[in-house]
């Protein structure tokens, strides 16, 4: 197989389980959307995926082997939180965050400003 | 209505440009592969955390069986999504194929939690607007960043952050529009649990199995105590 068939082939095999995992409520579920346990899941099912996302990503955005392990990750994440609970912009939240969490990666100030 | 879907995916667009270029960057920097089969991938397949699996998966030119499951398993919380909103798609015509395969985190949350009107033909096209949106930022940012990673060397270390911000001020305006943190709580718990049970690659799918499973059993004790309730009252 040569390099752009093999490009192209596993480009049409992700795209495809991709929207499979899409589709498939839709093919298989259809019938059942009035169904209280679909309406439950729907209704509290959202949250818990957006905190279970928030969660796992910010743990792998944590340098845990760090003096104060994961710290750069919890001070920014803790950064949008404040912000985003005291003003609600998400813009602004998101920005300041991801601001924060660059200059703590690319100084290295957590691990030299405080103990260096 | 354009500018009111612009408004409405203005944080996205601010958390897709940047996360679209760091695929972009990943994907230019890392692969010898031309820079436009990255925005092709935005066009195709349309997943963030896919896409970005993707680069290690043709650094390491997995077999195809592996990718398909490596991809599926990654995305299975997609399956998730569809099911809260078979009703809200119901009679979309030609626009439910494409709202289907555009059903990403960011714009999942956004179609779940925005105010809707009456007029379900209009709030549809809303929605079929802002998937598309959505997906343009998501492409601009795997071209953008394709053509980065090829031309200039900067300094980007930490901008994939912005997914987490992202995720963290989804889940208070989540929680905000429910006005109930027991789901947010189950959600954090269950990704601790999975995290120290799971290596990296599972630890996605368990925690959304995990949670699923706790909404499955307060679903079951909530029936219960309503059937209780009921049969005191006659």
């Amino acid at each position: 197989m040569s390099e752009t068939t093999y490009l192209v082939a596993f480009i049409a095999v992700a795209a495809t389980a991709t929207f499979a995992t899409r589709i498939i409520p839709f093919l298989f579920f259809e019938r059942h959307t009035e169904h209280p346990l679909v309406k439950h899941l729907g209704r509290y099912l959202p949250a818990a995926v957006m905190a279970l996302l928030a969660t796992v990503y910010l743990q792998r955005s944590g340098d845990w082997t760090a003096t104060a392990p994961g710290l750069d990750a919890i001070l920014a994440g803790v950064l949008v939180v404040i912000i985003h609970l005291w003003r609600r912009n998400a813009l602004l939240s998101i920005a300041a965050g991801t601001g924060a969490y660059m200059l703590i990666r690319q100084t290295g100030v957590l691990n030299t400003g405080l103990f260096g | 209505m354009n500018s009111l879907v612009f408004r409405l995916t203005l944080p996205i667009l601010f958390g897709y440009l940047p996360l679209g270029m760091a695929f972009g960057v990943l994907f230019t920097t890392q692969l010898d592969y031309a820079w436009w089969a990255a925005p092709l991938m935005g066009v195709v397949i349309y997943a963030g955390a896919g896409q970005i699996l993707a680069v290690s998966l043709l650094a390491a030119n997995a077999g195809l069986l592996e990718v398909f499951i490596a991809m599926f398993v990654l995305n299975a919380r997609h399956l998730f999504y569809g099911l809260s909103l078979l009703g809200q798609f119901r009679g979309a015509g030609w626009r439910k194929l494409y709202l289907i395969f555009g059903l990403t985190d960011e714009t999942y949350s956004l179609l779940t939690s925005r105010p809707r009107s009456q007029d379900t033909t209009h709030e549809l096209d809303v929605d079929f607007r802002i998937t598309a949106f959505n997906q343009v930022y998501w492409v601009i940012g795997c071209v953008l960043g394709a053509l980065l990673g090829r031309n200039v060397a900067f300094d980007s270390t930490g901008i994939e952050f912005a997914l987490v911000a992202l995720f963290i001020v989804l889940t208070i305006e989540q929680l905000k529009a429910l006005g109930d943190a027991f789901p947010v709580w189950a959600g954090a718990a269950a990704a601790g649990i999975a995290m120290l049970l799971l290596p990296p690659a599972h630890q996605l799918i368990g925690a959304i199995a995990i949670v699923t499973a706790v909404l499955l059993l307060q679903y079951r004790n909530l029936r219960a105590n309503h059937q209780a309730e009921g049969n005191n009252h006659v």
